[in-house]
């Protein structure tokens, strides 16, 4: 059996006056059932652009301008209205960031968990308010039977969330993309919603990708990161070895900037400069401005993710695995 | 006490949300009754700041941690209670009598998009407070300074013409810190800093912080949600939860050894990198409206150690040694 989902060589573009913006220049990887990928950058990286992609959500001006997205066998990059109705929603779910601006605030909850349902089932609204009730219980929300009268301004941030996840689940989907789903969350509500989605994927056997900023969250639940910069994947592999071993300069910048906790007081490590907008990405590799190691080579000629000799992780950098390898730890072993 | 920089003596601020008098009137059981409706944002806090040191203030949304710092700066009247300066009481002076002290208490906001005037160049928005507060200065110091500020946060001088949308979020909120900076203030309130700001800016930021207290030696007060933040920067860290102060103590005191419940369960939510599927305790129930306080400790209802005397008695924030406070009944008696 093949992957669950197969991204290859994706390419966003928004076509503007100016000329068409390359939103995303490449993208690939893989989840396969059950598995949980986090796709991990800071703004502008073309994250969240990649997840709507995936479910072709991408607006005008935007367009999905080269490679494929393999789900279950089928591309989904040439699917258009009906047939791609049928996966979204019910093959793959998507939650957002604000919950608030989720959900309908003139429908109770339990209409609009309805209503989905019956645009995906063929099914009696009794059926669909039991396939609800039972959905509720799975994200615990108290009382379901009376949450399911109320409207969203009637719960909390965190309950709202949860009511997004219940949402997200009713059709049991083989994957779901989260995009940012804790950003707007305080810190104890945050760990609840993370420890809720990694509890129901791993019970329910669902898919994940997990879109986010925050290298810490991820690396609580995913198995898998990829890591992006200015709309490429630089580094993916497997999160452990990425949080305890990142190769491309600017994973290891990124973690190493994160304060930690270990030396308070002490200068944070920082990348020199921002990232590029997308109207001036530079030529050649596009960290290259930015980066620490760089060689000739990184001003002209764009580096491909490829596998590192000697590391289980795939980056695009060209200084890794030259005979001056920049990492202590590869001389150690 | 003299030697601090800032004391705050119970503090209380109060939101009357109750509108229009049409607006409060409500019928209940036939008869019509006026309604107030009031957000209890700070109860009874008392805090103090040592110079040089940076105290952090956290807590979760809604907790009154931004509500104590403005009311602090006198952008809000409080409601109660006494805040000294340097011993001088300066809560409830007239705007004239408070100018002086304004120029020596900035602040920065969390918004570098909102808190910077879009119509202003970067020279105009830093010549502003410093011409406010000395009239008599001479148009070339100012540039000098202004020059001098630009410089010291790392934004190159040459763009002094500029507007703020011009600029990343990370420069505008270099930007922000140099307008803080330009009126030489001796104590600096940090709203949510680099709370909008990705994280490789958010370094950058929060080392220029670091680097200008070190040359200037500010006091900072810094409010923010962010913990591994509060670890980093601060030296003291005071815990805020429904509009009081449930802990304060030094930073390495309060990581290691939390003594309130409510700090405890904050700190097991950090999700930490290299502590990949740790546990953490699960508060039960909500966060209470600040309209409506739970009786006795705000915090009764979802602490695992309440027992009668939580729901009755408001705990006071009790020396537990080596300068760590905290407000708990259980901790006092040495349940937990």
């Amino acid at each position: 059996m093949g992957h669950l989902l197969e991204v290859k060589d994706l390419e966003v573009k928004f076509a503007l006056r100016m000329g068409d913006l390359t939103a995303i220049n490449g993208v690939s990887f893989t989840l396969d059932r059950g598995e949980r990928l986090g796709l991990v950058g800071e703004s502008g990286a073309g994250k969240s652009v990649t997840g709507f992609a995936i479910i072709n959500l991408i607006s005008k001006p935007g367009y999905i301008s080269g490679g494929t997205v393999i789900f279950d066998g089928r591309d989904l990059t040439g699917l258009t209205g009906e047939g791609m109705r049928h996966i979204r929603g019910n093959l793959i779910s998507m939650i957002f960031q604000d919950p608030m601006m989720t959900l309908n605030p003139v429908l109770t909850i339990g209409t609009q968990m309805v209503e989905t349902l019956q645009a995906h089932m063929n099914i009696s609204r009794k059926a669909a308010e039991k396939i609800a009730l039972e959905k509720l219980r799975m994200v615990q929300i108290p009382s379901p039977e009376k949450r399911l009268q109320q409207y969203p301004h009637e719960f909390s941030g965190g309950m709202r969330q949860r009511i997004v996840v219940a949402i997200a689940l009713l059709a049991d989907p083989a994957l779901i993309i989260a995009d940012e789903p804790t950003t707007a969350l305080d810190v104890t509500i945050q760990a609840e919603i993370m420890e809720l989605l990694l509890e129901l994927c791993e019970s329910e056997g669902t898919g994940l990708i997990l879109i986010t900023h925050d290298l810490a969250v991820v690396s609580q639940v995913t198995q898998k990161i990829a890591v992006m910069y200015a709309g490429k994947v630089v580094e993916a592999g497997l999160t452990e070895d990425i949080i305890d071993n990142p190769l491309h300069p600017y994973t290891q910048g990124l973690i190493k900037a994160l304060p930690d906790g270990r030396n308070p007081g002490t200068r944070l490590n920082q990348i020199p400069g921002v990232m590029p907008s997308l109207i001036d990405i530079p030529p050649g590799c596009s960290f290259h401005p930015r980066c620490t190691i760089r060689g000739d080579i990184c001003r002209y000629e764009s580096p491909v993710l490829r596998e590192i000799p000697g590391y289980r992780n795939m980056a695009a950098c060209h200084m890794l695995g030259l005979k001056k390898e920049p990492t202590e730890k590869d001389r150690a072993e | 006490m003299k030697d601090r920089l800032i004391d705050i003596k119970n503090l209380v601020k109060h939101f009357d949300i109750s509108g229009g008098l049409l607006e409060q009137l409500a019928v209940s059981k036939g008869r019509i009754i006026r309604k107030q409706t009031v957000v209890r944002a700070v109860n009874d806090v008392s805090l103090f700041v040592n110079p040089g040191e940076t105290l952090s203030v956290v807590g979760e949304s809604g907790c009154g941690k931004s509500t104590l710092a403005r009311t602090l700066l006198g952008l809000y009247q409080p409601d109660g209670g006494e805040i000294y300066y340097r011993g001088d009481r300066i809560d409830g002076l007239t705007q004239k009598e408070m100018l002086p002290y304004r120029a020596k208490m900035q602040m920065i906001f969390q918004d570098p998009y909102a808190s910077l005037n879009p119509r202003m160049t970067v020279q105009q928005t830093l010549e502003e407070p410093v011409v406010f507060h000395n009239p008599s200065i001479s148009g070339s110091e100012v540039k000098d300074r202004v020059a001098g500020v630009m410089q010291q946060v790392g934004v190159d001088p040459a763009w002094t013409d500029r507007y703020p949308h011009e600029f990343s979020g990370g420069q505008r909120q270099r930007i922000s810190i140099a307008r803080a900076l330009m009126v030489d203030p001796e104590f600096v309130v940090a709203d949510e800093p680099v709370s909008a700001l990705d994280v490789s800016v958010q370094a950058q930021i929060l080392n220029l912080l670091m680097d200008a207290q070190e040359q200037r030696g500010l006091t900072y007060l810094f409010i923010t949600h962010d913990l591994s933040v509060v670890r980093h920067i601060s030296s003291r860290v005071a815990v805020m939860y429904l509009g009081r102060v449930c802990e304060l103590a030094p930073t390495t005191n309060l990581f290691e050894s939390p003594g309130h419940p409510y700090t405890r369960a904050l700190l097991s939510a950090i999700p930490d990198l290299y502590d990949r599927r740790h546990k953490y305790i699960k508060l039960k129930g909500e966060v209470p409206t600040p309209i409506d306080l739970p009786s006795g400790c705000v915090f009764h209802g979802r602490c695992p150690y309440a027992d009668g005397r939580c729901s009755r008695e408001i705990p006071a924030l009790n020396h537990q040694g080596k300068a760590v406070y905290v407000a708990c009944h259980a901790v006092e008696e040495g349940r937990i």
